[in-house]
């Protein structure tokens, strides 16, 4: 067994302690370790989106980090995206406009999406497209994803 | 644009079947909280990891496992000495194609296919172990596609193949599996009267279904000898009931819970990993899991095939197709079960043509075996047709469209393979393709062209089951056995919802485990909403009725005096009129305790009565001459629905099958060097279609009822991925007067063809 080592971050807007190998990343951290499986693994290597979450408020695909490299780090996972009592706009706009068929891709699409809304809450339709391009979709055909983010877009601009 | 996109041509209106009501189990998938295959937990729990081949074709010369025998990491090895032994009797050659696809006995027939499977604590170390496994092999040579596997190459795959046919022209007989012919006419002396005829050759890749979520199997041995599986899957009854083959253990000791599944296409039947972590529970007493990677998804699970075919049509200055024929090799895998059947069923299928005569040919080779993939086999046949038809049009001088409404197979027609076409929505689709403003805009850019295609397929049903629950707040537990893979608890709960005049939202719609609900086929051929859906329909009549016999005993009335419209039990002599008595629904689930006890609706169905599918596209594609490079800048599929119960999520069908056809169109393939190694197998080379590389996907929803469906439902799930490939195959013609016959069309593909027209 390989040792372990003691990582101090913040996840979800909560203090965490964990205890990870160092060949661990992440993405198997948040799943195994921490049992938040909302983050999912497509591919494990960068190429789907399924994995992605906020450090730093920025977006990274947690199968290509290291879990020792959330020391220090605020992490925010699909888990931390509603508030205790309401979805996020992001979230009830993919509800609404019917923007999931199996689901699995939309914790990434959700997280990113809200990422890019907060910074540019007008991105219009190839912005959108062109941010969400690191994150597959193998059900939807991409189009409800992309109405359902300009229209949470809408939401969000309103406040 | 001054159009209405994604419109729906309706003709009944219903109350809750047509609405659009958030699904039921949307916010636990937009939370994060929903939980699928992989995201399972339990005490105790270890993982399991799998040794492949790295060859594509070799004998298993041996296996040895001593040096993990000590090891204090490992909690379990399994070979394939560990799969009970084979029974005089039980059909052998099958059952050794099963059990030698999840793990390998004397050959490996493909690269990825498993030989071994290690157990440990951590899937790190179940890895680290495999390599500690020491396998020796005999190369063989492989053969990787069917047109080589029968023309061109003399490797024999499966010794025991015995294919009595023999078949002029072909070189290689031994690696069919079987042969289908359907024929009508006379094919001879129909081509002898047409004036036009166009005949070509097709190759096609192999491509996958690219589910974003990898297979994954739980499994649980327990000491009383019954075996538990967890796992995403759209069969849990199929997998129970391969899983027990294998094992060569009764049905009734496996219990099968379906988590969410995220995607499956047709490729999440198999059993892959779930008997080898069976038998990694039962050597270790603990539950196990694998998941698999990426790379192993895309080398060991079944794609869809590759295919050679070879097409004739013939048509008189009428414009009327007087005959065709078609030969089609489909690569099964490693092991026969290409989907060339309903490839030589839907082939000519959209059409009616007096003469023809198709022949399939599934054909074995060193990949791994196939699996069904959305509409299996119909897309790569609908791009040879469809691709022909556009070339005889041209020919004839006749609009493409045109020549296609002239000859559409519609009700009364026969079908290649025999049946006669029910009512199918054949003219009404191509009207309404003929009346779209995306047709009838022109386009003049240079190097943009728009091309249509047409595609049918006959959507599947099978036995279901449904029961529904009836709470005392007036609401409704409804229990069904069709993972849903898209948004299907929603469509099947809003039937039962119309019946009982109840809203979608006081439905609560489960997917029970195999123990726990009625024998279900599983979710494919477009099979849920249409299957389940009846039989939720029947389970709510059902529940009707036993209510309202419940109402005239507590109104201590005669049954024939109680009615119930919308939402309220009512009696009286002239009930309808004049009621004595109401009840609202939730009045009567109030007192079921009280007045009798609980009461359940239910049914079962066999699922017969689909209806075919029906549906064209149009796209306008823009060609760069320089590199290639093909853009889709429009797309509209118009597509014969039936009844869409909840037409968004039939949109997304209609959408997602749409992009999956664009990406095999245009890059998806498998890479195979010499060896018969795939050379891309991850998701920056095998390249599935991004946010950015597609257009929106404007849709028509057409709704020709099923008459054999209480609301008219016929399978939505499949047919749109059929045409793109050819669509947009005529499209490029159309942008830069070059007729493709391979796919998939990708800026190399497209290069050739353009060099070769010049010189
Ligand atoms: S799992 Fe991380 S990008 Fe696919
Ligand atoms: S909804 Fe299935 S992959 Fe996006």
């Amino acid at each position: 067994m390989a040792d372990k080592i003691h990582v101090q971050s913040n996840i979800n807007g909560y203090d965490v302690d964990f205890l990870c190998e160092s060949r661990q990343s992440l993405l198997e951290v948040l799943r195994d370790v921490l049992n938040l499986t909302g983050s999912k693994e497509g591919c494990n290597d960068g190429n789907c989106g399924a994995c992605t979450v906020t450090m730093d408020g920025r977006i990274v695909e947690s199968c290509c980090i290291l879990g020792v490299e959330a020391e220090g780090k605020e992490i925010i996972t699909i888990e931390g995206v509603a508030s205790a009592d309401s979805l996020h706009p992001v979230q009830q706009a993919f509800l609404e406009e019917a923007a999931l068929q199996c689901g699995i891709c939309t914790p990434g699409f959700i997280v990113s999406a809200k990422n890019l809304l907060e910074r540019e809450p007008d991105a219009d339709e190839e912005r959108i497209r062109f941010w969400l391009a690191g994150n597959l979709c193998r059900c939807t055909g991409y189009d409800k994803i992309v109405r359902a983010v300009l229209k949470a877009g809408e939401v969000m601009r309103k406040g | 644009m001054n159009y209405e996109s994604n419109i729906v041509l309706s003709e009944n209106q219903y109350k809750v079947v047509g609405t659009r009501p958030v699904r039921h189990d949307g916010v636990d998938k937009v939370t994060g909280r929903a939980l699928y295959g992989a995201d399972i937990h339990m005490p105790q729990l270890i993982y399991g990891k799998i040794l492949r081949s790295p060859h594509a074709h070799a004998r298993i010369l041996s296996i040895n496992v001593d040096k993990l025998i000590d090891n204090p990491l490992i909690e379990a090895v399994v070979t394939c000495s560990d799969l009970p032994e084979m029974e005089p009797g039980q059909e052998n050659a099958s059952l050794k194609y099963l059990r030698d696809n999840v793990i390998a006995s004397d050959k490996v027939l493909y690269k990825g296919q498993p030989v071994a499977a290690v157990a440990a604590k951590s899937s790190h170390d179940a890895e680290e172990a495999l390599t500690l496994i020491e396998v020796e092999y005999e190369i063989l040579n492989p053969v990787t596609t069917a047109y080589e596997s029968i023309y061109e190459n003399t490797t024999v795959i499966h010794e025991d193949l015995n294919t009595t046919e023999t078949y002029a022209s072909i070189r290689n007989p031994r690696n069919i599996a079987s042969h289908i012919q359907h024929s009508i006419g006379d094919v001879y002396k129909g081509f002898e009267e047409c004036d036009v005829t166009v005949e070509k050759e097709f190759h096609t890749k192999t491509v996958h279904q690219g589910y974003i979520e990898p297979h994954n199997a739980t499994a649980f041995w327990n000491k009383d000898g019954r075996l538990t599986i967890w796992r995403s899957t759209q069969g849990p009854f199929e997998v129970r009931e391969t899983t027990a083959r294998i094992l060569n253990i009764d049905v009734s000791s496996i219990k099968v819970v379906p988590l969410e599944i995220g995607g499956g296409f047709g490729g999440k039947f198999d059993p892959y990993g779930d008997p080898v972590a069976a038998l990694l529970s039962k050597k270790s007493g603990k539950p196990v899991k694998i998941v698999m990677s990426r790379s192993e998804d895309l080398e060991s699970t079944g794609p869809t095939p590759g295919s050679y075919i070879k097409i004739r049509i013939g048509a008189n200055t009428d414009g009327r197709i007087l005959a065709a024929e078609a030969l089609l090799a489909y690569e099964a895998g490693a092991y026969p079960g290409s989907p060339v059947d309903s490839g030589a069923l839907c082939i000519f299928a959209a059409y009616d043509i007096p003469n023809l005569e198709i022949n399939g040919y599934d054909v074995v080779v060193n990949k791994p075996k196939t699996a069904a993939y959305r509409a299996p086999g119909a897309t790569n046949a609908a791009f040879a047709t469809e691709t022909v038809i556009d070339e005889i049009a041209e020919k004839l001088n006749i609009d493409s469209l045109d020549l296609r409404i002239k000859n559409a197979a519609k009700e009364g027609t026969r079908r290649p393979d025999g049946p006669i076409h029910p009512k199918i929505g054949s003219l009404e689709v191509l009207k309404a393709m003929k009346e779209h403003h995306h047709f009838n805009t022109p386009i003049n850019k240079p190097n943009e062209g728009r091309g249509i295609a047409i595609g049918y397929w006959m959507n599947g049903g099978g036995p279901a089951s449904c029961t529904l629950q009836v709470n005392y707040d007036g609401t409704i537990n409804l229990n069904e056995g069709s993972p849903d893979i898209g948004g299907t608890r929603t469509s099947v709960a809003m039937q039962a919802a119309e019946v009982l005049g109840l809203q979608a939202e006081d439905i609560f719609p489960s997917v029970l485990d195999t123990d726990a609900i009625g024998y279900t086929s599983g979710t494919g051929g477009s099979s849920v909403t249409f299957k389940t859906g009846r039989a939720a329909y029947d389970a709510a009549l059902d529940l009707k009725r036993k209510l309202m016999s419940r109402a005239a005993r507590i109104w201590d009335v005669d049954i024939t005096l109680v009615a119930y419209q919308n939402g309220e039990f009512i009696a009286g002599i002239d009930h309808a009129s004049n009621p004595e008595q109401h009840m609202t629904f939730r009045e009567l689930a109030e007192q079921l305790e009280d007045t009798g006890g609980p009461i359940t609706g239910s049914a079962n169905t066999n699922g017969e009565g689909e209806g075919g599918a029906f549906a064209g596209c149009i796209v306008d594609a823009k060609v760069d001459p320089e590199t290639g490079k093909v853009d889709i800048t429009r797309f509209t599929i118009i597509q014969d629905v039936g009844k869409a119960i909840h037409p968004s999520y039939v949109e997304g069908q209609m959408q997602g099958g749409s992009v999956q056809g664009i990406g095999w169109a245009m890059n998806e393939e498998y890479i195979m060097d010499n060896k018969g190694h795939m050379m891309n197998s991850n998701l920056l080379d095998y390249r599935m279609p991004t946010s950015l590389d597609i257009p929106m996907i404007d849709t028509v929803i057409v709704e020709v009822p099923n008459p054999r469906h209480p609301y008219g439902v016929r399978g939505v799930g499949e047919v749109s991925i059929i045409m793109p490939p050819a669509a947009i195959a005529n499209a490029i013609y159309q942008a830069v007067g070059i007729r493709l016959n391979n796919l998939p069309m990708n800026p190399e593909t497209v290069m050739k063809g353009i060099w070769s027209s010049q010189e």
